[in-house]
């Protein structure tokens, strides 16, 4: 389908890769942890490692949640933009396929949030 | 004694005024006068079977507007001159006034422009004079609504600069989106999602029971000012209903155009009203009505008779209804934890609320509250009991259409987020439901050009990088008054003084 | 299906005149009183006329009068000098 308009109605993307000075957009969703109420939207670099990611991004965005200390996110389930994932932990973002506006979703067998409801 | 003019009837005055004061241009083209009336693919074959049921003419307009003003301005001034803001229910209340004034009122202003806008695409005259009363009206909500609030700006914080923050501010982009994806439509889909689906079908969850909760809270001025508004909204409404009949009846290829501005609008003015939600069951102290009795009134019993009436047309209901159905039993309460762990970044206050007030939501709420909702607030108390007040200190990822937060769950499972994504022209995207993603599939050439919030701090847009500096110098949200926790803000302390819980250091009581 | 339709008037003295005619005029329909509004609702079809109204008021009328105190409207409505209606078909 495509818009119905007065003139050939063509713009660019307002958040193409280019407009973010040399970084990347990324979202991280952790299933079962609604304490946080969407997805993170993060700003990385394109060429950092996913270790990094995960201990200097990750565990710090998730530490008010009491299961974060006991979540080991690197050896947790991993889905790439839906797709079953396995992360190579020193490789880069991008060497991971983890391109601009990926989502990664991290599931923790065992830590399922608080109250038995996922919060 | 010469005999008097008779008086006209009411029908012969609106045929006058509609029909006798257009004519057939002759020489200019008519398609050159009304360029925007095709490209939608809408066929009208007859516009002198526009009927405005009304039947509203300049003078009895400018009467009856001027009446409804002077009832209010006295009520206004008598609320003034009375401090009061002295007796509404709770200070928390004026909070739900604070996301009024930055997230309503600039869209009253906003249909003001659309339908001056829109009125000027019709040749049919009676369609061009609806559209400018309508016009006018909406200049004035968006006047005496500002001036109703102007009187809580000189007593409590967040109040200070709302067009400045409807144009910035991360949440305050949803309402502003919404209404500039509807002006940027041709103008029948614009009285579509505006007249139809956002005043009919869903203006009075705000203006009905929010307004007769404002009453309950003690606050005058803006009940006062939400009635009269709404007092032109019947009309409008009025209005709504007969420009979809209108359309529908002008020609059967209209039907599916209709049809399909009637699901995306519906969808949309549905996630707009996230808002409201919220501010019904949370940020009115007393309560009047839960957020799903008033969805069940408003939604589901008059939606239902209403698309049960068009169904003559070929229209059938929104196609998402039973989302929106489904989630009256969450909606509140999922956005209010949202906007509670991002008061870091609001222009009013977010609180927990009191133990009567979740066993009022227990109550309203049966099947969720208790199971989903209430161990969050039993978390959250611990942990502000503890000194550590949650704040999300990461940002959101906000749907490319609705652009609010993807924060909503799937129907029938309220613990997994109903996330989509798609890739177009080799970008990602993000919606937050089934419905924002169909709406972009639809015409993706607009929504790839959404102004995201969370994308343009990231990319250095808004004035600083973190959090601080762009809610400080970015939005004009003064940190330490207006955003943050409620309890302690001097919004709270100042309200203890009013009401003679502390000593009264700056006591504002009359004389 | 339940088709019903709807007027919410402000509660204020007019408002009390203009509820009175209706209920008179409209014995199927109910009447809520609920914070600063009174609502009135009814299967199908409701009407008031300006006759009824007059009488309640002891002076002269206008239809178009009630426009001041009406809050919110459900259903397709019909409008002259005598009377309006509000139906669904």
């Amino acid at each position: 389908m495509s818009v119905n308009a007065l003139y050939d109605y063509k713009f660019e993307a307002k958040d193409k890769v280019e407009n973010f000075n040399g970084m990347q957009l990324l979202y991280v969703y952790w299933p079962n942890h609604l304490m946080f109420c969407a997805p993170f939207a993060l700003l990385v670099q394109p060429d950092m490692s996913f270790r990094a990611l995960v201990d200097e991004i990750i565990k710090p965005a998730t530490a008010s949640h009491p299961d974060s200390a006991k979540a080991d996110f690197l050896k947790a389930q991993w889905l790439l933009n839906d797709e079953p994932f396995t992360p190579n932990a020193d490789a880069s973002l991008i060497d991971n396929g983890i391109d601009h506006k990926s989502m990664l979703t991290v599931t923790t067998p065992g830590l399922d949030g608080m109250a038995n409801v996922g919060y | 004694m010469a005999v008097q003019n008779k008086k006209l009837n009411l029908k012969d005055k609106y045929q006058y005024l509609t029909r006798d004061m257009g004519w057939e241009p002759t020489y200019q083209k008519k398609k050159d006068i009304f360029p925007d009336e095709d490209f939608e693919g809408i066929k009208i074959t007859d516009w002198s079977q526009w009927e405005d049921p009304f039947r509203l003419t300049m003078d009895s307009y400018w009467k009856y507007q001027a009446e409804k003003e002077k009832k209010l301005y006295a009520i206004f001034d008598a609320f003034a001159q009375n401090n009061g803001h002295q007796n509404i229910s709770d200070a928390r209340y004026v909070n739900a006034l604070k996301l009024f004034l930055s997230g309503v009122s600039p869209l009253e202003h906003a249909a003001f422009q659309g339908y001056a806008k829109t009125g000027r695409q019709f040749s049919g005259t009676g369609a061009r004079v609806a559209c400018q009363m309508q016009a006018i009206d909406e200049l004035r909500h968006s006047q005496t609504q500002q001036h109703a609030m102007s009187h809580y700006n000189k007593h409590f914080n967040g109040l200070h600069d709302a067009a400045h923050m409807h144009d910035r501010v991360w949440f305050l982009s949803v309402p502003k989106s919404f209404f500039d994806d509807a002006r940027t439509a041709g103008p029948f889909e614009f009285l579509t999602a505006i007249s139809f689906s956002f005043e009919y079908v869903l203006t009075n969850l705000l203006f009905v029971p929010f307004m007769s909760g404002a009453a309950y809270n003690g606050d005058m001025a803006t009940v006062t000012f939400g009635f009269s508004a709404q007092s032109d909204e019947a009309r409008h409404m009025t209005l709504g209903l007969e420009v979809i009949k209108f359309i529908l009846e002008q020609h059967e290829d209209n039907v599916p155009i209709v049809q399909r501005w009637i699901d995306k609008w519906f969808w949309r003015g549905f996630r707009l009203l996230s808002l409201v939600s919220m501010m019904m069951d949370y940020m009115l102290p007393n309560k009047v009505m839960s957020w799903s009795e008033a969805w069940e009134v408003y939604y589901e019993q008059n939606g239902g008779a209403l698309f049960k009436d068009l169904e003559r047309y070929g229209i059938r209901p929104p196609k998402y209804q039973e989302v929106a159905n489904d989630a009256k039993h969450h909606l509140s309460h999922q956005l209010w934890t949202t906007f509670y762990q991002y008061s870091q970044a609001t222009n009013f206050h977010t609180w927990i609320p009191e133990k009567e007030e979740m066993d009022w939501m227990s109550e309203k709420y049966p099947d969720t509250f208790d199971k989903y909702y209430r161990p969050r607030y039993e978390h959250l108390a611990k942990e502000a009991a503890a000194g550590r007040r949650f704040y999300n200190n990461t940002l959101p990822q906000l749907c490319q259409v609705c652009q609010v937060p993807t924060l909503f769950t799937e129907m029938g499972a309220p613990t997994k987020l109903s996330h989509r994504q798609l890739k177009y022209e080799g970008e990602r995207y993000h919606f937050c439901s089934e419905a924002c993603c169909e709406i972009f599939e639809h015409e993706p050439e607009k929504y790839i050009q959404a102004w995201l919030p969370v994308h343009q701090i990231y990319q250095g847009n808004c004035e600083g990088a973190d959090v601080e500096t762009v809610v400080q110098k970015y939005y004009h949200i003064n940190i330490g008054e207006d955003n943050f926790e409620y309890l302690g803000s001097p919004d709270h302390k100042r309200w203890l003084s009013i009401k003679g819980l502390k000593p009264a250091d700056e006591k504002k009581d009359a004389a | 299906m339940s088709q019903l339709v709807f007027i919410v008037f402000q509660d204020n003295d007019d408002s009390r005149y203009l509820a009175e005619a209706v209920m008179d005029d409209n014995p199927h329909a109910e009447m809520q009183h609920q914070p600063a509004m009174i609502r009135i609702q009814a299967e199908k079809r409701l009407v008031m006329n300006r006759e009824t109204m007059e009488e309640k008021l002891g002076r002269d009328w206008d239809v178009q009068e009630m426009l001041i105190n009406v809050i919110s409207i459900g259903g397709n409505v019909d409008e002259d000098d005598d009377h309006f209606i509000l139906e669904w078909k």
